[in-house]
Formats: structure tokens, sequence, C-alpha cells
């Protein structure tokens, strides 16, 4: 690399948020592609398959966990309380209103909201 | 035209064209308007991190999957490596291939070439992904890649449009109204897999991910999303195994 692109893709130069956008969009489409390529040879009622399906839906769920009780960003700025009361409300309204997605989202935003607010 | 079986979901279009139209409509209402606000939390966030607006649709354009943007956003923040933040992205959106493993073969025609595959399976995400699941096998073959396609683009192309207004609401809402937005992101996944996961392995591979997830990171963060998945992952197949053994 040249020293104009060396400064403009180096960590606070100009292009640097869109390559490390640019990396984590190819490395998101190369599940999808890999997908594409292995359906049809695998079993999807295999016994590795199912492991596999499971280790990525445990690590997701343990992401999610760690969003809500340990957050990074802003978020960290809100009580703790305030964020687990908030999740548990969400998941009430949903499963009372036969899963309804739209009303426990919104229901859950809002309850920290206001929590925040009052707690705050 | 469509016509409707008894289910309400749609059962042949007659066309390619009338398909693709016919997905896009499919996902218009509820599952659109659900997933694009969740994109309100991602725009909110984007703005939030010091990134601009043209940050926040280029990562849509090309990394739509929700968990994968806001993980990568937040290792951003702290100022992460190229490498920490691609190994995230991987661990995050790995789900993304049991997925299109699983939905490809509901969508494959006689003489479609290859390369269709390939781009539709850039919208391979929880909410076409569950639609296509469940209506695909109902439409004559060679009308289910064009329905697909249809829900895909309408729901990618919203989402664009709430990243935009989501940066823009992050900016002149009061301070404690962004942070609701932004809360709008785990939320929304923790309902979303709450809602489309329905094998009793897959629920117990949740339940076991969220009760280790938290503790692991404070023991480790850098490694507790593979160590989570491995070990809650293995647990769940084990547990699954028990279960089943057990009713005989």
């Amino acid at each position: 690399m040249n020293g104009l692109a060396e400064s403009l893709f180096q960590e606070s130069g100009a292009l640097w948020p869109y390559l490390a956008i640019l990396v984590g969009g190819l490395v998101t489409y190369f599940w999808r592609a890999l997908g594409v390529a292995l359906s049809g040879r695998i079993d999807p009622r295999g016994a590795v398959f199912e492991w596999v399906a499971c280790v990525a839906y445990a690590l997701l769920a343990g992401l999610i966990a760690r969003m809500i009780v340990l957050p990074v960003g802003p978020l960290a700025e809100t009580p703790l309380g305030a964020r687990v009361a908030a999740a548990v409300i969400a998941l009430a309204i949903f499963f009372a209103l036969r899963r309804n997605l739209g009303l426990g989202v919104a229901a859950g935003a809002g309850a920290l909201v206001l929590l925040t607010w009052t707690l705050g | 035209m469509a016509s409707r079986g008894s289910g309400g979901t749609t059962t042949v279009f007659g066309s390619r064209r009338a398909a693709f139209l016919g997905g896009m409509r499919r996902a218009m209402g509820v599952p659109a308007i659900v997933l694009a606000s969740s994109y309100l939390g991602f725009g909110a966030l984007v703005q939030q991190v010091g990134l601009d607006l043209w940050h926040g649709l280029f990562s849509t354009f090309t990394g739509w999957a929700l968990p994968g943007q806001v993980a990568l956003l937040e290792l951003y923040a702290v100022g992460a490596s190229l490498a920490v933040m691609a190994g995230a992205v991987a661990l995050v959106n790995a789900r993304l291939l049991p997925m299109t493993i699983t939905l490809v073969p509901l969508l494959r025609a006689p003489g479609v070439p290859r390369w269709a595959y390939y781009g539709a399976a850039h919208w391979i995400a929880v909410t076409a992904w569950a639609a296509g699941q469940r209506d695909c096998p109902l439409l004559p073959e060679r009308e289910r890649l064009p329905y697909f396609a249809g829900m895909g683009l309408l729901l990618w192309g919203a989402c664009h449009v709430t990243t935009a207004v989501g940066f823009l609401l992050a900016d002149s809402v009061p301070p404690y109204v962004t942070l609701g937005l932004v809360f709008v992101n785990p939320i929304y996944f923790m309902l979303v897999f709450a809602a489309e996961v329905r094998a009793r392995g897959r629920v117990l591979a949740l339940m076991i991910g969220a009760l280790l997830g938290p503790p692991l990171y404070l023991l480790t963060p850098d490694w507790s999303l593979p160590l989570t998945g491995l070990i809650a992952g293995s647990a769940a197949v084990w547990l699954d195994r028990r279960m089943a053994a057990a009713r005989g």
C-alpha cells in the first residue's frame, strides 16, 4: 500500500469504517454462499447438522443475554434492573398476546424508557 | 392471481413474475413493519457510536443480518481490530449456514441457473427464512425462488429506509428515548428466536446459551461467544437425546 491508501484505511482513516463494515458483510455472505454450496449434499436431519444448528443458536442466545445483562455502549448507562425487567415485560406481553412480535418489542423498549426515566 | 389455501397461505400465482410480486405483498404488513422497526434500533446505534448515515446504510446493504451488524458496531465502538470484528461477526452469523442449508432445497426448480440461488441467498435472514419455510413447499417449483426473492427484496429495501430513520431519530429525540431505540436490538432478537425456534433441542440450546453467555463473558470476553456456543449447544444436543430416550 502507498502512503495515501495507508492513511485512508488505517484506524481513524476515512475509509476504515467502510473496510470494517465490508469485511463484516463478506463474512456474513460467506455462510450463505457455503450453505447454497452444501445444500442437497448434507442431510438436514443428520446428527452433525443438528449439533451445528444447536451451537449456532446457543451462541446467539448467549450474545443476546450478554447484550441485555452486560451491554457495551449507550445501554451501559441504564440500570441493570430496568433492562432485565423490560426484557421480562417484553416476553410476558409477547406470549400473552399470542406471540405478537411488534407489541412485545414495543413493550420492552417502552418499559426500558419509562423505568430508566423514573429510576434514573 | 393468487388463490388462498385453508391456512391462509398463497398456493398458486400462475407465473414467476406474479410469484415475485406475491412475495413482496406477503412481506408487506406485519413482517416488514416489525423487521424494519428493529432497524430503527440499528440506525440509532450507528448514530450513538459516532458513525455517519452512509456507514449504517452500507452495513445494511452488504451485511444484512442484524445480530452481526450490531456485534460489529459494538466492537468498532471499543476500537477492536479487524480480525476480532471479522471473527465475532462470523460466529454470530454462523446460524445462517444451517438456515441456508434447510431453505435452498425448498427453492430449487429445474432449469434455474446456480447463480440465482447465490444471489437470493443474500436475503436469507430469519424473517424471510421462516416465511419461506412455511410458504414455499405449497407453491409450484418454478414460483418458489421468485416468491422468496420478492419477500427478501422488499424486507431488505424497507430496512434501508428504517436504518436512515433510526439514525435521524436518535439525533433528535430525548436521550432516554434513544436508549429505548437501541434496546430494540436485543429485545427483537430475543423474541424473534423465541417465536421461530420450536424444535426441543434448539429451544434447549437457546435457554442454556442465555444462562451461560453473561458469566462466560465476565470470565473471558474474547472467547465467551465460541465457548458459549460449544458448551451450551453440545449440552442441548445431549439433553435432547436423553429426553427423547427417557420417553422411549
